[in-house]
């Protein structure tokens, strides 16, 4: 009976989540007339798809670190003010509004602002004789990912980093201080291990929110699907008879596969974590 | 949406449960007036006559097409005119999806009133997916070439672009060949509308830099190595270009079909469309019905309006150039002013075979990602 109450949200993720997930991975092991095949999965071991894997993997890592060695940085700032105060309160809204900043209008701001014709590329053209864009535009290739992608990690950091480093107890530094440590012991031997798993927990969060990031691509990215995302919008939409679409089914497993791996340390680094928390 | 009554609802959905066909006389979904099942007519004929199959789609009231920009080949008068000749709602869905999604929503959407009625196609994706198609033949039917028609009228091209240069005439010069966009002058400027392992235009674009490299249709490598050599010299703009990018001076240079760069020219006066001399790239678009219609009667009609004088010319007049264009040159219906804006049609012109499209594919599939890496 104790079991009622999570029925209406059970039935939404089993709807909304599960089965979805379940049908889009069966028909990467079916062929287009619904026969059983394992073609698609062999897919994946395409060189093109495997270097697509390999790029998800290393600008997901690239801005997970960067964000969240920014997002740590700025919280460990925040801590010196007041919990309560107006600093803390409008930095904390601002990350939530900019954590969901993402997708086609993230792409559009980046395109208007340090596009080829945006606002601050033709200022520092021609106030500062700057051309961001002398070794060709990288804004839309791979590179160019890592900026707009900056854009919505460090806000989710700050998010997810902040109530770790509120957990940090002023007793402790005093105590350090008493026994005679320095500020630099005290990060050193106290603080830091007390908040590396939350640490790595969010960087693990962060990993899978860029690996999972498409529109963002999409509106920036139009030639070659240099990631896994691009590679599924490809098999799905091509209309020049290039690709099968069950290959976005395979696609989407080996996507799951990183996924569940990172989610799986994730919430065993949550539970190390959590042991400071109580 | 209107709704159909429930009664013949639930006559649809009885027929469909228990195969029972339908009685002459009811006026169940499909079936007009006089008793004709519209799902399974072939020709205006079928009906009577034209003003009997006018009559069936105007009970239907309603036609569902599907992926039609307005700006594209004149597709917004075009359903401007259907609505007001006929007097049938129009309803316009998902205008920006490709060929592939106009046959996944005739899945997805099957059996319901919001699936579409009628397919614009790219070939490649036309050809694969007969099964989805009605045959129908319009009452202009002989006077589209034998080559651009499936011989039941399952598929007919409708009209194809060239492929062209679009450019900003007040940063460029018009480009005369593909090696002046080689040029310093052109840095980071050139986009190509699409990728062309996902899209047509783009497809199509890689189709044209072959021939006009002097490589042949066998082998897209010219083609594809002319992009090579435009990334190299750090010219190729890896944006998607669309209107907006092109109204705000992102991308000054872009290769597509004329019809698109001429309809830009309303929205961006500087805007030039530049058909290259030489061999000239083309590619039919494809009218179909969907053999799950659910207004089949207004489908035929739809198929009808697109092959009439007056919408062919409406295509012309967009810079696309209709299938009746040779017939109605000969019959002195072409719209002369709007023949003359689209350059009139290129001397010599070629297109990808079945084979040809399908090897380009392969090599693109592994080729295309080496040019950008």
């Amino acid at each position: 009976m104790k079991w009622l109450g999570l029925t209406p949200f059970a039935l939404y993720v089993l709807v909304f989540l599960a089965v979805p997930t379940v049908l889009a991975i069966a028909t990467g092991f079916v062929d287009t007339d619904g026969t059983f095949t394992l073609e698609n999965v062999a897919h994946l071991g395409d060189p093109v798809v495997l270097g697509s894997f390999w790029n998800s993997i290393w600008v997901s890592g690239l801005t997970a670190i960067i964000g969240g060695v920014l997002g740590a940085l700025l919280c460990v700032a925040l801590t010196g003010s007041k919990p309560g105060g107006v600093l803390r309160r409008v930095i904390d809204a601002a990350s939530s509004v900019l954590a969901q900043f993402g997708g086609v209008m993230l792409a559009f701001a980046f395109i208007a602002t340090i596009g080829i014709q945006g606002l601050v590329t033709v200022l520092l053209r021609d106030a500062l004789d700057i051309d961001l864009y002398a070794d060709g535009v990288w804004l839309y290739q791979l590179p160019g990912l890592i900026l707009p992608y900056l854009y919505f990690q460090v806000p989710l950091m700050v998010i997810v980093f902040l109530p770790a480093m509120e957990g940090l107890r002023r007793e402790w530094a005093e105590a350090a201080a008493t026994l005679g440590g320095s500020s630099f012991t005290y990060w050193r031997r106290i603080a830091a291990p007390i908040l590396a798993p939350s640490f790595l927990g969010s960087l693990l969060l962060l990993f899978a929110n860029a690996f999972s990031s498409y529109a963002t691509a999409a509106a920036l990215i139009s030639q070659g699907a240099q990631i896994v995302p691009l590679q599924i919008r490809g098999a799905l939409i091509a209309e020049t008879g290039a690709s099968r679409a069950n290959t976005a089914g395979a696609l989407a497993l080996g996507m799951i596969i990183v996924m569940v791996v990172v989610m799986a340390a994730y919430s065993l680094l949550q539970r190390r974590a959590a042991r400071w928390q109580r | 949406m209107k709704r159909r009554p429930l009664v013949a609802a639930s006559a649809a959905a009885l027929v469909a449960v228990f195969g029972l066909t339908a009685c002459s006389g009811g006026d169940s979904a499909g079936t007009a007036a006089n008793g004709v099942d519209a799902a399974t007519a072939t020709s205006a004929d079928d009906f009577g006559s034209f003003d009997e199959l006018v009559a069936a789609a105007q009970a239907e009231g309603e036609l569902n097409v599907i992926a039609l920009p307005e700006t594209w080949a004149n597709y917004g008068a075009i359903i401007q005119g259907f609505e007001d000749k006929y007097g049938i709602t129009v309803n316009s869905a998902s205008p920006d999806v490709s060929s592939a999604e106009e046959i996944q929503a005739a899945d997805n959407l099957k059996g319901q009133d919001t699936a579409p009625d009628v397919f614009d196609l790219g070939t490649a994706v036309a050809l694969e997916s007969t099964d989805y198609f009605a045959p129908y033949q319009v009452q202009t039917w002989d006077d589209i070439p034998a080559e651009n028609k499936e011989e039941s009228g399952l598929w007919v091209n409708n009209y194809t672009g060239v492929m062209s240069i679009g450019y900003d005439s007040d940063k460029f010069e018009a480009p005369t060949s593909l090696d002046d966009l080689l040029g310093s002058e052109y840095a980071g400027s050139v986009a190509l509308n699409g990728n062309p392992t996902e899209a047509g235009a783009a497809f199509a674009g890689v189709g044209m830099a072959t021939v006009q490299q002097g490589g042949s249709l066998d082998d897209f490598q010219t083609g594809v190595d002319f992009f090579q050599e435009l990334n190299d010299a750090g010219n190729f703009l890896t944006v998607d270009p669309t209107p907006a990018t092109i109204a705000q001076g992102e991308t000054p240079v872009v290769i597509d079909w004329s019809f698109n760069n001429i309809g830009q020219q309303a929205e961006t006066p500087s805007w030039e469309n530049a058909v290259l001399p030489g061999t000239a790239y083309v590619s039919y678009y494809n009218e179909a019905i969907n053999a799950d219609a659910p207004h089949p009667a207004a489908a035929r009609l739809w198929m009808e309006w697109i092959f009439s004088d007056e919408v062919q010319n409406l295509y012309l007049e967009a810079g696309a150039f209709p299938v009746r264009l040779a017939a109605m040159d000969e019959a002195g219906t072409v719209d002369a002013d709007a023949l003359e804006a689209a350059g009139g049609l290129p001397e010599e012109q070629v297109t990808a075979t079945t084979e040809e499209t399908e090897a380009a594919n392969e090599l693109l599939a592994t080729e295309w990602p080496k040019v950008i890496s």
